[in-house]
């Protein structure tokens, strides 16, 4: 009996490396994602063009737009005597912001110790806008400070803010849990429930069923391959991370690797359930694909936070396994927590996946239909 | 012994009746066939047989196990060869023979003189990718592995269809020397020539049985009174007998054509097929073949 | 005229030679049969000839167009129809006539009129509604033949259609092909029933990749002195280097 689940597990292997194309989307589609990820898709926004409009022509405000020109989010394009040009600028897409300082700007902060300075921001992309005025901000809000310092002012309230553990806001350390968590998720599922409606398509699970093997022994031997080319891929992931992304581990990587073998269980046993209710490769594919993408992506947290959402939703991001495991991850990686930390997250996800071995155990077909 | 006792099974919520109230035996030993075309419902009942499908109705008991309630005993000592290929394309010859021996719990060495005479032949190839293999080979190969582990009971979904004359007539001397080791065959085909090679046989169309015993019976009990005639001109000797009044039936075999008379006269339609202008007919009485018989019992079904 | 002519077709796979030099000419309205063992070149003679397969080396003509350059008329003035796949089996009879009947550019009126006489010399006009699948394998393949000459093909091929169909249908669909013939239309067709080979005008049969004999049934038997095509096949395909 054990000799024959190990002649399966081979054989399963087997059919994987020889199945080139399979393979290669396997591995391959790990390392786009963070590639792309990683450095096209970057949410921070730099070498924004932007237009000065200064009525004030004195020191303050030179010194400000040199700042702004040498910050590297920023760059200078050139000036104009008066803003109503502004609209006309963002229409043509010449620039992104427009920096707007008023006549006797130096004076102003001298004696009355307040100026004022307007921003004016393209904000046909909502989100851009809104760093790019914060960068800004912080801009002025140094100079503000330095100034400060160099008056004898008693009493300052400072505003600070400080993005705590991702304070230049870069975005690979988002995005690396995120892709992480899809990826696994999605080859996890379709590469299991595939994998055995292949058999059921091409017949061979016939001659599989009518053999002494257990069925017990048929499906697990069908999952132990791809448990096996996930973790390859969680390694794959990880080390393009912290050595072409540099984004650092902050946590135990021990620990990250055996909460990863724990999702890659839950992603294989809802494989295994899918497997149960199609006969076609195709279905397969497409449950796992496009059935499973959506709410992993949404529910999960990674692009929407999820106590954004309405309480429904929220609820129902409860039993999406993705949403526990990015938090996993990002608590490992980016906080460098502990389990301590995550041990209920953990808990869930064991619990989600015996859930799901059990009922697609019970509902694998031993007769054919 | 293999006992089918009233066994029905329809499909799409009783649109298709695949099997009508189907009573068969099967004894130790012998190569039994289920002859008939596509639709009969051969497949059904072979799955059936091997616990893989659950009837609507009725039982089967294969030796002394219920195929319900002990089918993890009978999925132990059978040989099982479905109709579609049913090998890994992308393993060898070599890795599949040596998979199906591993999970039967044998060995390729164990067995080999059962499957000596496949394996020769098979040999010369033993590296090469099962896809990559033709028709014929890919059966022989697929019979290997069903026979593997030496099972009590070989279970054999139309494995000659496809195939040509010369591969099937090897295949069936295959067939023979299994049957020599004591296996029991059950074969479906829709090659009624190869009815003939069959112990006993079972006709089926629609599901039903259109007759059962063994082939020479089936040919003696048909009260089929058959004449084979031939001319120099097939297509108008066919037209003509089947304008002959007293045609109770009469089909095209190659060259020449078996007629069924309803008084029996040939001399009768001889006279008129001359009269029509068809000159140098031979004819003899012939004895009935199992296709005559399935094509009468079709028709009296119909 | 001959409907399709053949000189020195081959076609290589690699080193393989799949089909090795072969000659024929078939005339307009012969039925003719294309035998051979599994292996022996038989599917992938008929993929060149009905356009599927350009030849390595030779030259041939199908319905007056040239193998090599003009694939593309040669499927426009054919029929096809094999026995893995003919029909869709989720379409109803008469979708499948009409989708056929357009694929070969039978314009709208007419092919209304043709489907509606093609389901009556069938017996199916009950059925038209119907979903292929439900109905039983002979009718189908029956289908299939009168849908593959429904635009009048000059030649029509067709590959082991009688495979597993019961043989009261069998026969029919020989007598199906039999008027075909009669209104000039050459049919060539494979199988591995070899009563049927009788029933062809010449009978062609290949082993390891040539064609070993080429005659009229009668001929053949005479030559090899058997009393049967089955005689005739077994003698020349015992001989094959090529069990493959």
């Amino acid at each position: 009996m054990k000799s024959s689940f190990i002649a399966m597990v081979i054989k399963e292997f087997k059919h994987v490396i020889r199945d080139g194309r399979s393979l290669f989307f396997l591995l391959a589609q790990p390392v786009m994602m963070i590639l792309l990820f990683g450095f096209a898709l970057s949410n921070e926004v730099k070498e924004s063009k932007v237009i000065i409009v200064d009525h004030a022509h004195d020191l303050a405000s030179k010194g400000l737009i040199q700042r702004i020109d040498q910050n590297r989010y920023f760059h200078v394009i050139g000036s104009l005597s008066n803003e109503s040009e502004a609209k006309e600028i963002f229409e043509q897409g010449r620039a992104s912001l427009i920096i707007v300082f008023p006549e006797n700007f130096s004076d102003d902060l001298k004696h009355q110790y307040k100026s004022s300075v307007q921003l004016i921001a393209d904000a046909h992309d909502p989100n851009t806008a809104a760093i790019i005025t914060t960068y800004a901000s912080a801009v002025f809000r140094d100079f503000q400070n330095e100034q400060l310092g160099l008056l004898k002012m008693p009493y300052e309230i400072k505003v600070e803010t400080r993005m705590l553990y991702n304070p230049q806001l870069i975005s690979a350390y988002n995005f690396v849990p995120g892709v992480m968590t899809l990826i696994l998720m999605i080859l996890g599922a379709m590469m299991t429930s595939v994998a055995i409606v292949r058999e059921k398509e091409l017949g061979t699970m016939e001659v599989l069923l009518a053999s002494p093997m257990h069925p017990l022994q048929i499906v697990l031997s069908k999952a132990i391959p791809y448990l096996v080319l996930a973790f390859i891929t969680v390694i794959i992931i990880l080390v393009l991370s912290v050595f072409v992304l540099h984004v650092p581990i902050r946590g135990s990587l021990l620990l990250l690797l055996a909460e990863s073998l724990l999702f890659i269980s839950t992603t294989l046993a809802l494989g295994l359930l899918i497997s149960t209710i199609t006969e076609q490769q195709q279905v397969a594919m497409f449950i796992s694909l496009v059935g499973l993408m959506l709410p992993s992506l949404i529910f999960s947290g990674f692009m929407f936070p999820i106590e954004n959402m309405p309480l429904v939703l929220q609820i129902i991001s409860n039993v999406i396994p993705t949403k526990w495991y990015y938090n996993i991850v990002r608590a490992i990686m980016v906080k460098g927590l502990g389990f301590m930390s995550i041990w209920k997250e953990t808990v869930i996800l064991l619990g989600m996946t015996l859930v799901l071995l059990t009922v697609a155990i019970k509902k694998f077909k031993v007769h054919l239909s | 012994m293999i006992q089918v006792q009233d066994i029905s099974k329809s499909y799409e919520k009783g649109k298709v009746q695949a099997l009508d109230h189907i009573h068969l035996t099967v004894k130790p030993g012998e190569i039994f066939g289920l002859i008939g075309p596509d639709g009969a419902g051969k497949t059904t009942l072979i799955r059936i047989i091997a616990s893989l499908l659950l009837p609507d109705s009725g039982n089967v008991k294969v030796f002394e196990y219920d195929t319900r309630e002990d089918f993890q005993s009978i999925r132990n000592i059978i040989g099982y060869m479905p109709g579609k290929f049913s090998l890994y394309q992308d393993l060898t010859v070599e890795e599949n023979l040596q998979f199906f021996a591993t999970i039967f719990k044998s060995d390729i060495k164990q067995n080999y003189p059962l499957i000596k005479d496949l394996y020769d032949q098979l040999a010369p190839f033993k590296d090469r990718r099962a896809g990559k293999l033709s028709g014929g080979m890919k059966q022989k190969l697929a019979l290997s592995c069903a026979l593997i582990h030496e099972p009590k009971l070989l279970l054999l979904d139309e494995p000659t269809t496809g195939v040509d004359p010369v591969s099937r007539n090897e295949f069936w001397k295959m067939l023979l020397k299994l049957k020599e080791r004591g296996i029991t065959i059950i074969v479906s085909t829709p090659y009624m020539d190869e009815a003939s090679l069959c112990d006993r046989i079972a006709l089926m169309q629609f599901g039903k049985i259109l007759d059962m015993g063994s082939p020479h019976e089936i040919c003696q009990n048909s009260g089929l009174e058959l004449y084979s005639i031939s001319s120099e001109e097939p297509f108008h000797l066919l037209q003509a007998v089947k304008g002959y009044s007293r045609t109770k039936s009469c089909y095209a075999f190659g060259s020449s054509l078996h007629v069924n008379l309803n008084d029996g006269d040939i001399h009768g339609l001889l006279d008129y097929l001359s009269s029509k202008g068809l000159k140098q007919i031979s004819s003899e009485k012939i004895d009935a073949t199992i296709e005559d018989v399935f094509m009468e019992k079709l028709n009296t079904l119909s | 005229m001959n409907s399709i002519e053949v000189k020195d077709l081959t076609k290589k796979f690699g080193d393989f030679t799949a089909v090795d030099h072969i000659n024929f000419e078939i005339k307009q309205g012969e039925i003719f049969g294309f035998l051979g063992a599994n292996g022996a070149g038989k599917t992938t003679a008929m993929r060149m000839l009905i356009g599927l397969l350009t030849p390595t080396s030779g030259t041939g003509t199908v319905a007056g167009y040239d193998v090599n350059t003009q694939s593309e008329e040669i499927k426009k003035h054919i029929g096809y129809m094999s026995q893995k796949f003919s029909l869709y089996n989720n379409l109803t009879v008469k979708e499948n006539i009409r989708f056929y009947g357009g694929l070969y550019n039978i314009p709208g009126k007419e092919l209304k009129v043709k489907t509606d006489e093609l389901m009556a010399r069938l017996g199916l006009t009950d059925y038209a509604n119907k979903l292929l699948q439900g109905l039983p394998l002979g009718w189908k393949q029956k289908l299939a033949f009168s849908v593959a000459i429904q635009h009048k093909p000059k030649i029509v091929f067709l590959d082991e259609p009688t495979g597993g169909v019961d043989p009261v249908t069998r026969r029919q669909f020989w007598e199906m092909i039999y008027e075909a013939a009669n209104e000039g239309i050459t049919v060539f067709v494979t199988t591995h029933y070899m009563d049927e080979a009788e029933y062809c005008d010449r009978v062609s049969i290949m082993v390891d990749g040539k064609i070993a004999a080429l005659d009229t049934p009668a001929t053949l038997k005479k030559q090899f002195e058997t009393e049967n095509m089955d005689g005739v096949f077994r003698k020349l395909a015992r001989g094959a280097a090529r069990t493959e």
